[in-house]
């Protein structure tokens, strides 16, 4: 007789995208029919060109827009069919980071990362005992009281991250956490959002950071034009290229613009 | 009530760290406020002024001099019950001449008089001097053909005051003015303290925008800007309230000692004045607050 066998119920992924397409008002479209699982615990990165649809991807998980058609699901949930009243607590479920930090700059470091904790109505005692230390593990026990225009960048993103991680979100989204700072202070940045992966949080991180990507060797998710033109098992930032592939990726990067007759002499050299 | 003490103690916050914009918008309230409590003692002590003019407005009725007195209190009784009629008041012709001897500057042009020519009188007041015409449509209702008749035959004429009808009309157009004045006056006030508030407010919008990325709700992030806009609009309404007092103790009341007028000005009291200002000043600066913050919500 076969033993019976005791599987732990299956948790659904933690972010699905079912043939999400996303129009902005303009016309422009934003994501076209794309399909994106992530399940628990992953680490992901989402890279592709400026206005490939990163950004969309992370206002469509924090239903800052909603898609014209298809759906989001966020832990087992469609977050469309959520009342307007029920948004903030989706976002206290989200932990976010974002280039430019988004942080009150009429607070100091602590009360910016007790706002976090203050929204959803946590106990004093609590946040007393909770926002040292996360400010503790982020290296800036000793700024508490600063206020953000006093830190560094690199200061900064790290109680951006803090506040992010806070409350122990199941899922933390970090648009360019990197782009504003140095390759060493990136590397920071990149071990904290690491560390917080490994303690179970999935991390999602759109980047233009090729050699943090190819690096960390996490699964890789290009976009292009709205479309997923590619989703690898630890992957690197760019699949090889080709001269002219080449070509597009440093310009995009420089942010050269290159009108096509020049495009094609390019090529042919 | 922790979230209370929260909320109040994010207000306090964003009062001492944003200090220009606040002050602005205090100054502006003061400002607005001290305007508003100047012009409504003013436009009230006006319009009291217009109503007591208009009040003296009468209705003769001159009565023939062989009234007998039967006929006199039948009419005294009948006037009395017209409707918007205020008070009737008889004068004899006795009482007439003394009235009218009064009133004469060179007392000896009443010895020429050989007999009292004055015939015996009511004097009509009317609650409103727009019901004018209603009354004496009572006393002298037209007949078959048309033609006024008075309702007793001891009435000789009904005459109106000879500026009756002037007054009437210059103290109705002083009435409107001042309507406009105040509704004027009430717009500019609180368009000035919504634009302020909605300024000072702007500038922190990507403040919202961060509160709600990290989960607050439309409410936790109100109530502080709420609270704050109640304690703009208070200290605002307590400095304008303060030179309104110094105002009124260094100009108003030494004036009012020396000219009977200004006393007698019939003008909104001190205190309900400005605790109305007050109240106003911070309903205003409050609701001006939660309803800007409100398109920042996009709700």
């Amino acid at each position: 007789m076969p033993e019976q066998q005791h599987l732990r119920p299956q948790k659904p992924p933690i972010v699905e995208l079912k043939d999400a397409t996303v129009v902005y008002p303009g016309g422009h479209v934003g994501l076209e029919r794309a399909s994106i699982k992530i399940d628990r615990g992953e680490f992901v990165f989402l890279v592709g060109p400026t206005g490939c649809g990163k950004s969309t991807f992370i206002k469509l998980l924090l239903r800052d827009i909603e898609p014209a058609s298809g759906s989001v699901v966020v832990a087992g949930k469609d977050i469309n069919d959520m009342s307007r009243s029920k948004v903030p607590q989706l976002r206290r479920r989200i932990g976010t980071v974002f280039q430019d930090f988004k942080l009150l700059q009429n607070r100091t470091v602590y009360d910016n990362v007790a706002y976090a904790l203050k929204v959803t109505g946590s106990p004093r005692s609590e946040i007393r005992r909770q926002v040292p230390e996360i400010l503790k593990m982020v290296g800036l026990g000793a700024k508490i009281h600063n206020y953000p225009d006093e830190l560094s960048g690199g200061e900064q993103q790290r109680v951006s991250v803090a506040r992010a991680f806070v409350s122990h979100p199941p899922l933390l989204l970090a648009d360019e956490p990197t782009g504003n700072l140095d390759p060493e202070t990136s590397i920071g940045i990149m071990q904290l959002l690491y560390r917080i992966n490994r303690a179970g949080t999935t991390v999602v991180v759109v980047t233009h950071d090729r050699e943090m990507v190819d690096k960390m060797r996490r699964r890789v998710i290009q976009l292009y034009d709205g479309r997923v033109i590619r989703d690898q098992a630890a992957g690197l930032y760019a699949t090889d290229e080709s001269t002219s592939e080449f070509g597009a990726r440093m310009r995009d990067e420089l942010g050269v613009v290159i009108d096509d007759d020049r495009d094609d002499t390019a090529t042919v050299l | 009530m922790s979230k209370f003490v929260f909320f109040l103690g994010e207000a306090y916050r964003a009062l001492r760290r944003n200090a220009a914009p606040s002050i602005a918008a205090i100054v502006t309230i003061a400002v607005t406020v001290l305007l508003v409590g100047v012009l409504v003692p003013v436009l009230s002590a006006t319009g009291s002024k217009t109503d007591d003019v208009r009040s003296q407005l009468e209705l003769k009725v001159f009565l023939f001099n062989d009234a007998t007195d039967t006929e006199i209190s039948n009419l005294e009784n009948r006037i009395g019950n017209i409707a918007h009629v205020d008070t009737v008041e008889y004068i004899s012709p006795a009482e007439a001449l003394t009235l009218l001897e009064a009133k004469l500057q060179d007392k000896s042009l009443l010895d020429q008089l050989n007999s009292n020519p004055l015939p015996p009188a009511f004097n009509v007041k009317l609650d409103d001097p727009d019901n004018l015409e209603s009354v004496q449509a009572a006393l002298s209702p037209p007949d078959a053909s048309g033609k006024p008749q008075p309702v007793s035959a001891a009435i000789d004429d009904i005459v109106t005051g000879e500026q009756t009808q002037q007054i009437r009309e210059v103290t109705g157009a002083v009435k409107i003015l001042l309507a406009v004045i105040a509704v004027l006056l009430a717009i500019a006030s609180l368009f000035l303290v919504g634009n302020t508030i909605r300024l000072s407010i702007y500038a922190r919008r990507r403040e919202v925008e961060v509160m709600q990325l990290v989960g607050a709700t439309d409410w936790f992030i109100r109530w502080p800007f709420v609270i704050e806009g109640l304690v703009v609009g208070l200290f605002g309404a307590i400095i304008a309230v303060g030179i309104l007092f110094l105002g009124k103790v260094t100009i108003v009341d030494p004036l009012s000692e020396d000219f009977a007028l200004v006393e007698n000005l019939n003008t909104i009291a001190f205190g309900p004045l400005i605790a109305a200002l007050v109240v106003g000043a911070m309903v205003v600066a409050a609701l001006g607050s939660g309803v800007t913050l409100r398109r920042f919500l996009r709700i």
